[in-house]
């Protein structure tokens, strides 16, 4: 049975402090030498806090969602999913298709949504299969496989569409006639498609959706008979009232915006970490759960209050206020992240836990191990392919043959770094991973002109580094995972077999 | 019927089904009006140019490691090897000194540097590998990537002085560094035995600032423009080849040889019979490593160019796709599968592109279909290897 925590210590409240640190040291070294670098590479770099804020939270954005779908084959015994090439494909296909036809902003956004997932569940499925003959190899075979698909895209994009699939409008094919261009601009159609939607739209789609909701419910209730609770009419009732509040004009002219600026978003944050702590503080009040530590909820309130307290220095809250967040992307980001969450509450999520910590001991259970691992690779490969237009109509560019291809290398590198493992990544190592990586990404150019004279010297340094964290990461899994039977291998075949203590007299 | 069935069963669908598509490919070339005599000569070079590279998976596979993605620490030992002895041979002016005679030296130390360095990173590589059972395939890509980016940073640091590896203006190592003047074509082209070269040497030695070398033709042996018809032989090529593959077909007969291949095998078994599994692991790597340094060298001197930064990132996966297409499967590996499986792959290749150019007019199918027959092949051989962790 794995344990919560990488290392092998449980945390109980009365296990010492100076324990506590060298264990999360320990178990995260790998990011807290990224901060280590980041730190110096920003040094390095003589950059403005500010632009370097901003380019943050704009990559938080873009790259999240993707980070994100990889947590799903991980809880179900996969690891990493390098197959989330073939979601981004399937997105890319998509989006070549929606602006070839001419549609812009969200409805060729929402259009191209719909002619992706079907694709991307397909492929998923394909995948999931060619994961089930690899047991055991599924993260090389991703790999592979990714670049497999890539072949098969190229093929799709330089071969076939413009020759055998009629395509010729000159803006985006190749002027031989065949194949499409290298790179698609998507501003004036695609571009920030998702990025600019407003709050008002996004509170009038959240009243739509909560009453279908409440509609279904209300119909379960009536023909099926299940309970329709004064929880659902509630939920119905708050949502319909902050809907009338939008009516109102002060606030209604804030939400006609598309952005909300950090100064306002980072103490909701904030608020949301203390009171869920103290939410857990007062539900543990009695003690019963061992697992739960009192000093770390504590900590985290502490810390909430106090970061807030900081905003109000001039100069953090002036370096805060020039950061403006999109507003879709960030909700379908915490969207995701509670998905995940709710996922493992399921039965399919408990299942695919089970699986993923023995095949074995699931099939025993009667649980269709094949079946889990195929359905937990079609929603990682759907969710990339989603997260793979957020980037997009973020980027504003379409790098035809190249966009995809990093997609799952990033995507991975960046999940590492936040300190996760093959066997165990959560929705906070993802954020904090993507946070760490693209800052090492923003800085890493300049550092490398200040220090080498050459900024050639850091981009090299920063793909260097992406490849080395996951190697270093496999490494550092495997060799734990592997260390007692290697020393039970070690003292067969050095000492012969090993006495047991009757014997030994 | 049953005699045709096992026949299948030992030749192996996928390669009967390439085996068919390389006839069919050189019987479309040859009547699509190709000259003969440069097609075949083509498939040869290739075929020897990538052997050695193809014959480094044998020990890896051998000892249990499953298939050798690291190579590229190899490759990149070779080159670094290649690319300090061409400036050693440029800054001491050996050709002024030594005529055509540096040529070969320049060769020999980058040999020897290479295998050298080669060697250690492999032992090192091979401890690494003997910590991560059951996963070496996939740390061994990223450690690959990984050794490349980082040699990356280092070729754009180092301040060579030889007009062929540095930039005209600025400093670091250029991508392709041309060997017209070191050793080049030394094993395999005719032309060097047949032509003198001129050859850039460092001011001061003589006023022209360059030296004109001509390789003696008693020599010329070594590439045979057979009855200058255009199909060139590269016995010097072929020989080392042919040579590298009787040292390893030796060694895997030798008492050392023979317990790594029963490391690999069978792990208990062999701890049973007091192998010491983890030091024939080792063993393996590091002959693995070795070959890759040497196969690159041999691979640089018949293309003419060292091939710097990104390009060797994915030689190691041609190398695995040519070794499972001959036959080899991840834990098992012998040389017909080399020597057959390079054949195969690199004559689909070789062929495809001119073929293509004449039926359609797209260059870049032939690339597209490298990508996807080397990918798929591997693909197909992971979802047939049984059981095991690799």
């Amino acid at each position: 049975m794995t344990n919560r925590n990488s290392g092998n210590k449980i945390l109980t409240p009365d296990v010492n402090m100076g324990e506590r640190i060298k264990t999360f040291m320990f178990d995260n070294k790998v990011m807290l030498v990224f901060v280590v670098i980041c730190y110096l590479g920003y040094i390095a770099s003589g950059s403005r806090p500010d632009t370097i804020l901003n380019e943050v939270f704009t990559r938080i954005s873009r790259n999240s969602f993707t980070v994100l779908s990889l947590l799903i084959p991980v809880l179900a015994g996969m690891g990493l999913n390098f197959g989330i090439v073939i979601g981004a494909i399937a997105a890319q296909i998509a989006v070549f298709a929606v602006v070839y036809w001419g549609l812009v902003g969200l409805p060729g956004m929402l259009l191209a949504v719909v002619i992706a997932t079907p694709m991307s569940i397909l492929f998923g499925w394909l995948v999931g299969v060619l994961f089930n003959k690899t047991k055991g190899a599924e993260m090389i075979t991703g790999l592979i496989l990714g670049y497999f698909a890539d072949g098969l895209y190229q093929l799709f994009f330089l071969i076939l569409v413009g020759g055998v699939i009629p395509a010729t409008n000159p803006r985006f094919i190749i002027d031989g006639g065949v194949g499409v261009k290298n790179v698609i601009d998507l501003t004036g159609s695609l571009k920030y498609s998702i990025d600019r939607v407003r709050i008002i739209d996004l509170a009038l789609g959240l009243l739509v959706a909560v009453a279908v909701l409440t509609v279904i419910r209300l119909y379960m209730h009536l023909v099926k008979r299940r309970k329709f609770t004064l929880k659902d009419l509630l939920l119905m009732v708050v949502v319909g009232i902050l809907y009338g509040i939008t009516y109102i004009p002060a606030i209604e002219r804030h939400l006609y915006a598309d952005r909300i600026n950090l100064i306002v978003a980072l103490p909701l944050v904030l608020a949301y970490f203390a009171l869920k702590n103290a939410h857990l503080i007062y539900k543990n009040r009695d003690g019963n759960d061992p697992t739960y530590s009192r000093s770390r909820s504590i900590t985290i309130i502490i810390v909430a209050v106090a970061a807030y307290i900081l905003t109000y220095i001039p100069s953090v809250e002036a370096l805060i206020m020039s950061v403006d967040l999109p507003v879709l992307p960030y909700v379908l980001i915490v969207g995701l992240m509670t998905f995940n969450k709710g996922l493992l509450n399921t039965r399919l999520g408990h299942n695919m836990r089970t699986v993923g910590q023995s095949n074995a001991v699931a099939a025993a259970s009667g649980i269709n191990v094949d079946r889990t691992r195929v359905i937990a690779v079609i929603l990682s490969t759907v969710l990339a392919c989603w997260g793979q237009l957020i980037y997009l109509q973020n980027l504003g560019t379409f790098s035809t043959y190249g966009a995809h291809m990093q997609v799952g290398q990033f995507a991975v590198a960046a999940l590492l770094v936040g300190g996760a493992s093959v066997s165990k990544a959560t929705n906070s190592q993802a954020i904090i991973g993507v946070t760490l990586f693209h800052l090492l990404f923003i800085i890493a150019p300049q550092a490398g002109n200040n220090l080498f004279g050459d900024a050639q010297v850091g981009e090299y340094f920063r793909v260097f580094v992406s490849y080395g964290v996951i190697a270093l990461s496999l490494a550092m899994h495997a060799w734990q995972r592997k260390k007692p039977k290697g020393s039970m291998m070690a003292s067969l075949s050095q000492n012969g077999p090993v006495l047991t203590e009757t014997e030994k007299k | 019927m049953t005699k045709l069935k096992k026949a299948l069963d030992v030749i192996g669908v996928p390669r009967l089904i390439i085996g068919l598509f390389f006839v069919v490919l050189v019987v479309t070339a040859l009547s699509v009006g190709l000259n003969p005599a440069s097609l075949f000569s083509d498939i040869l070079r290739r075929w020897m140019m990538y052997g050695i590279l193809v014959l480094a998976m044998v020990p890896g596979v051998q000892s249990g490691i499953g298939m050798n993605f690291g190579i590229s620490l190899g490759i990149v030992s070779g080159l670094l090897g290649a690319v300090v002895s061409m400036e050693f041979t440029y800054t001491q002016g050996w050709f002024f000194y030594l005529g055509a005679g540096a040529a070969w030296l320049t060769l020999l130390i980058a040999l020897i540097i290479g295998v050298a360095l080669a060697a250690f990173v492999g032992t090192a590589y091979g401890l690494l590998l003997n910590r991560v059972k059951g996963s070496e395939m996939t740390v061994s890509t990223y450690v690959g990537f990984s050794a490349i980016a980082m040699m990356n940073i280092v070729w754009i640091l180092l301040r060579f002085q030889n007009g062929q590896l540095r930039w005209p203006i600025g400093s670091g190592l250029r991508n392709t560094a041309s060997l017209s003047e070191s050793f080049g074509g030394l094993l395999s082209s005719p032309e060097v035995y047949l032509e003198p070269r001129v050859i850039a040497i460092p001011e001061g030695l003589n006023e022209a600032g360059n030296v004109t070398v001509q390789q003696p033709k008693v020599l010329g042996f070594l590439a045979i423009d057979v009855g200058d018809s255009g199909f060139v032989l590269p016995l010097g090529l072929i020989l080392v080849f042919a040579l590298c593959c009787l040292i390893v077909w030796l060694f895997l007969r030798s008492k050392k040889g023979i317990a790594m291949s029963a490391a690999g095998e069978n792990e208990l078994f062999a701890i049973s019979n007091g192998i010491n599994v983890d030091k024939m692991r080792i063993l393996g790597t590091a002959v693995s490593t070795v070959l890759g340094a040497v196969g690159i060298i041999m691979y640089a001197q018949t293309y003419g160019f060292l091939q710097l930064y990104n390009a060797p990132l994915m030689m190691g996966f041609a190398a695995v796709a040519s070794i499972l297409i001959g036959g080899a499967s991840i834990e098992r590996a012998g040389i017909s599968n080399v020597i057959i499986g390079t054949l195969l792959f690199q004559g689909i290749l070789t062929v495809a592109l001119p073929v293509v150019n004449e039926v359609i007019d797209v260059t870049a199918l032939p690339e597209i279909i490298r990508i996807i027959l080397t990918n798929g092949i591997i693909l197909y051989a992971l979802s047939k290897a049984r059981g095991g962790r690799r």
